[in-house]
């Protein structure tokens, strides 16, 4: 599909430095218009207009673009075509599929391929849900596709228009051009809706209003739904050094949340790691739905080799996908893998703009930006009525692993959920490397009464009363360090070696082991609540003056660091064998020191 | 017919700008002619404003004025003719032959920019290459078609690392799949230059070597074109010509120092110690390049080089680095002072493509096991170091004095190895299982029982 080009006057190229030209004679192009560039059509938006000059940011490659080419407008801003399709693919960052690049050429992505979107040839088999007379409103649905084999695709009235049904077509197969209903509004205007409707990356999708979020996104990830948990509608970042663990994380939350659909969204990150995504999201299952996890993917690539100013597009892009299958009332969770690649790009762009810089070259409008993009997370109920949410997900990358920097500071500021992913836990292969004392969750209160009603009555307060214990080690730890650890108190030394459990039996999982890599939410509880009664059975035996070496019996304790990986997810009859086992060795340990 | 200029306006570093241009193209490279003698110095033109246009000049420009040069745009990109002749050629840093050798003449011609592999074109590359160096295959195993660079320090052994991968390494399934190196040298010493080569000519390989050499008294312009000539022919000879090529490039430091200065030159605003913010992007432009193609025989594996200024992993450019690449190779002061070769940190080491490449059908059922433990033992003992540093080493517990020994042996005998001493992975995850019996069974909490039944040594 070539690019809709308007019959206005054109610009002229008069300057070029790197992504970012200038051109004049551009007092008809509007702010963020999107425009075609050069005699290779490149795809570009109109970002900054003063008298006739104006500034682009181009989207491909610019070498080989002359002075005096001609700068064409389009009428419209930098938008996408959301219709079915989008699922099982993936887009570059101004929505272009990688697939059909691929048939245009081959191995390396070239310039001036135009602007490619979504398949419009495709049949859809569509059911139609109204009649004629019906009053559709913005937002609302007038019939469905089966997208994929778990996603059924709600066909949307766009946000803005609305009005009486006067035609719909039968039930059938559709492209994504045909005209499938006609209203007509109340200003007696008649609009045709397809199932494709486009929407302006950089302007958020209404919505009815924000509700709280109450519910978690349930990850299967130990660290994350027991002690770090993310709302569904929330906000998290994952920062951490390099090698420390970000993607792996983005990874397996984009396998295995509990979220209807998934748009993940690497940027400024290695192809190779987009390439596994499709190598393998195809394989895994989907506990939920028994189908490949890949039918409710939609990925976006705009890898670190790629043209930077897509690079700043493309977060656009996905949150802009996201909202569209908000819009149908799914939970959506996106990962952004990395932020801090998207602001280096507006960066980029900025000191290409000769703009003023604020800290560490980063332009003064960045924490604007993240607060912009993370306002779009959130739950919420759709134009039509239903509830959506969004779950934003962002891995940062912080200079020199150094969280005081202008990126992760920012951040911090915007999200309520931070994993802090830590070098020294990576040295030493504890994965994932989330550091306990740093992180936080801002929806433990919220989301306490959902634990409660759907986990257990105490599970909150488990984890607090384990979470302290963390705390403790923690300190008795610097202790050791001085002086080492066979001076301590027995009370002192049970506590290191619950916390060794703790670290080694269940805050690290492994994401490679099939079992270990999903763990379902009744498996979380009852296995931290086993580490819990091992705890208190000790403490009993301290108090009658068992010393922590015998507590310590080398059987039971190894069982504990392997329970991950010898009990089964759907059978977890053995921890109450392994809290009979403590029963049997305590106790006749205990009847040694009794009187 | 394309205009020529006589007028250089001004020369900053390696710039010049010229006024008055009509018709040029944002990275059309022009030839600077010196009007007495008729040398010819070739440029890139990087910015281009109303008629003014900055070339970036990949000779030395101090000779360089108003009037004594003649500026031809040639209406090229910057390409090169690509041929399966490159191999066992040396060129400078903008491709021409320093050998003595012909000029290169083929229909074939590659921009050295190269342009970015479309993600869905790209096969993951799951490959074991055994470089015979326990350390890297065991701990950090290197896959064909991985970017795998060597974080370094002044003064450390990494040429002679890198030498030994080169010699040691087979990068071809079978005889069938034909080899190469590509080798690139930005801003080395003649003396690191030469090791190089005589270690290409040992190792019998120098017919299947093309050589891209920017000295440290070059120009460096060149430094930026270096590595994207060598890639470019790396690219060819890999995907065209379906070899499996491995790329040794050192040293990215002055790579990263050149882009800065010329950055510098350009008075664009620094980020972090003066590197231009864009330099992340930068680098993924050469690391990128790396990589195996769907359904192709044919690979690009990529050893870069860097020495860390003062040692330091958080500096701007091995940190970017580390965000680019899968993984690093982090060589240590303190093991090379105890005359430990190669003196590979393991801890900060890391091979992100080993968890596909390695195990049953790779290397061995136990090897992630093995790796995994060694990981956490070598990290406590760390620790147990920095304790018996206050207290004493007499004064630990029993365990904690057997973390000692283990460390000590597994530096002495694991990390440790000859320049020519080559292991394959069964020996070296065997000598792993030896070391670690050194600890008490209760200590290995990383391993298996089954694999502890099948390869822990049984006391003789
Ligand atoms: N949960 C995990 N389980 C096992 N290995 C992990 C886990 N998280 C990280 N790793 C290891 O750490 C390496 C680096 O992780 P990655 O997510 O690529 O880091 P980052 O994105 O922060 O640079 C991975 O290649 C893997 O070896
Ligand atoms: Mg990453």
């Amino acid at each position: 599909m070539a690019v809709k080009e308007e019959n206005k006057e054109k610009g002229i190229i008069s300057a070029i430095n790197g992504p970012v030209i200038k051109g004049k004679n551009m007092t008809t192009f509007k702010m963020r218009e999107m425009v075609t560039v050069g005699e290779q059509r490149l795809i570009g938006e109109v970002i900054v207009l003063e008298g006739d000059v104006g500034t682009i940011q181009v989207y491909e490659e610019t070498e080989g673009l002359k002075t005096g080419e001609e700068i064409t407008p389009t009428g419209r801003p930098l938008s996408l075509k959301l219709g079915p399709g989008m699922l099982k693919n993936m887009f570059d960052g101004i929505q272009r599929p990688l697939e059909k690049i691929q048939e245009i050429s081959p191995i390396f992505i070239p310039e001036g391929i135009g602007l490619l979107s979504i398949d419009d040839k495709k049949l859809w088999p569509a059911v139609m849900t109204v009649k004629p007379g019906d009053l559709l409103l913005a937002g609302s649905i007038f019939g469905t596709v089966e997208e994929t084999q778990v996603i059924q695709n709600r066909l949307l009235v766009p946000p803005n228009v609305s009005g009486t049904v006067i035609d719909v077509v039968p039930d059938g197969s559709y492209t994504i051009e045909d005209v499938l209903v006609t209203i007509r509004d109340a200003k007696n205007e008649l609009h045709e809706l397809k199932m494709a409707h486009e929407w302006p990356v950089r302007t958020p999708r209404p919505n009815a209003y924000r509700r709280e979020t109450l519910v978690p996104l349930i990850t299967g990830q130990r660290v994350i739904d027991i002690f770090f948990p993310i709302a569904k509608g929330g906000t998290a970042a994952i920062p951490g050094g390099f090698g420390t663990g970000k993607t792996m994380t983005q990874h397996q939350l984009a396998k295995w949340s509990d979220a209807d659909i998934i748009v993940y969204i690497g940027c400024g990150e290695r192809g190779n790691e987009m390439t596994e995504v499709i190598e393998d999201f195809p394989k895994l299952i989907d506990p939920r739905s028994g189908k490949s996890i890949m039918e409710r993917t939609v990925l976006i690539a705009n890898t670190s080799n790629m043209p930077v100013a897509a690079r700043e597009a493309s977060i656009y892009t996905g949150v802009t996908i996201a909202e569209y299958y908000r819009d149908m009332g799914y939970a959506v969770a996106m990962m952004a893998d990395s932020t801090s690649r998207w602001a280096e790009a507006l960066r980029e762009i900025s000191g290409r703009l000769e703009e003023m810089p604020a800290e560490e070259g980063y332009p003064a409008y960045l924490p604007s930006r993240i607060a912009e993009f993370y306002e779009r997370a959130g739950s919420i109920e759709t134009l039509g009525g239903d509830d959506g949410s969004i779950t934003i997900i962002g891995a940062v990358s912080p200079a020199g692993g150094d969280f005081s920097e202008p990126v992760t500071e920012n951040t911090k500021r915007f999200v309520n959920v931070f994993l802090a992913l830590d070098k020294s836990l990576a040295y030493a292969r504890h994965y994932p490397a989330i550091n306990w004392l740093e992180s936080y969750s801002g929806y433990i209160k919220i989301l306490s009464d959902w634990y409660e009603d759907n986990v257990a009555e105490d599970c909150i307060s488990l984890r607090n009363k384990m979470l302290e214990l963390m705390y403790e080690e923690n300190k008795l730890q610097e202790m050791v360090m001085l002086v080492g650890e066979d001076v301590l108190p027995d009370d002192q030394r049970w506590v290191l070696e619950i916390a060794k459990i703790i670290k080694v039996g269940y805050l690290q999982q492994n994401a490679y082991n099939k079992d270990d890599t999903y763990v379902p939410l009744e498996k979380q509880y009852a296995m931290l609540k086993a580490i819990e009664y091992l705890y208190d059975r000790g403490r009993e035996g301290l108090k009658l003056g068992v010393p922590t070496s015998r507590l310590k019996n080398i059987d039971i304790f190894s069982q504990f660091i392997k329970m991950k990986y010898t009990i089964p997810n759907d059978d977890l009859s053995g921890i109450d064998k392994l809290k009979d086992e403590i029963d049997q060795y305590f106790d006749v340990l205990f009847k040694k020191y009794e009187n | 017919m394309k205009k020529e200029y006589l007028q250089i306006d001004k020369v900053v570093g390696p710039l010049i700008q010229i006024s008055d241009v009509d018709d040029v193209f944002y990275g059309e490279v022009v030839d600077i002619v010196e009007i007495s003698t008729g040398n010819i110095k070739k440029g890139k033109v990087i910015k281009i404003e109303e008629k003014n246009v900055i070339i970036q000049v990949f000779q030395n420009t101090a000779d360089l004025a108003a009037g004594n040069s003649i500026i031809k745009f040639t209406g090229q990109a910057f390409n090169l003719p690509m041929s399966l002749d490159l191999q066992g050629r040396i060129f400078n840093g903008i491709g021409e032959p320093i050998d003595n050798g012909s000029d290169i003449f083929s229909l074939v011609e590659a921009n050295i920019n190269g342009r970015p592999i479309n993600p869905m074109s790209r096969e993951y590359p799951r490959n074991f290459i055994q470089t015979g160096i326990s350390s890297i295959d065991t701990l950090a195993t290197l896959i064909r078609g991985q970017k795998l660079p060597i974080f370094s320090g002044n003064g450390l052994p990494h040429n002679e690392l890198a030498a030994q991968i080169v010699r040691q390494a087979r990068l071809g399934d079978n005889v069938d799949e034909e080899f190469g190196v590509v080798f690139a040298a930005i801003g080395v010493k003649h003396d690191d230059e030469k090791f190089f080569r005589k270690s290409f000519d040992e190792a019998n390989v120098m017919d299947r070597v093309v050589m891209f050499v920017n000295y440290a008294d070059d120009p460096i312009a060149e430094r930026i074109t270096t590595p994207r000539c060598a890639l470019t022919a790396a690219e060819y000879l890999a995907f065209e010509k379906h070899m499996h090529i491995l790329v040794v490039m050192t040293d990215i430091t002055s790579y990263c120092e050149a882009l800065r200065e010329i950055s510098s030159a350009r008075e664009e605003v620094p980020s972090r110690k003066g590197y231009p913010g864009y330099m992340y992007s930068d680098l993924a432009s050469l690391y990128e390049r790396a990589g195996m193609l769907k359904d192709q025989v044919g690979s690009i594996t990529f050893l870069p080089i860097l020495t860390m200024p003062n040692d330091d992993i958080t500096h701007p450019i091995p940190d970017l680095t580390g965000y680019i690449t899968e993984g690093q190779i982090v060589l240590g002061r303190d093991l090379f002072q105890r005359s430990i070769y190669p003196p590979v940190a393991i801890l900060p080491s890391l091979s992100r493509l080993m968890k596909d490449g390695v195990g049953e059908g790779f290397t061995r059922g136990d090897h992630a096991e093995v790796a995994n433990q060694l990981f956490a033992s070598y990290s406590k003992v760390q620790e147990v170091r920095d304790l018996s540093q206050i207290i004493g080493e007499e004064d630990l517990s029993s365990t904690d004095k057997k973390y000692m020994a283990f460390g000590r042996a597994f530096e002495a005998k694991f990390l440790n190895q000859g320049f020519d001493e080559s292991r394959n992975i069964i020996q070296s995850l065997d000598l792993g299982w030896k070391l670690l019996a050194l600890l008490p069974l209760t200590e290995l909490d990383r391993l298996s029982p089954e694999n502890i039944d099948k390869y822990f040594p049984k006391e003789a």
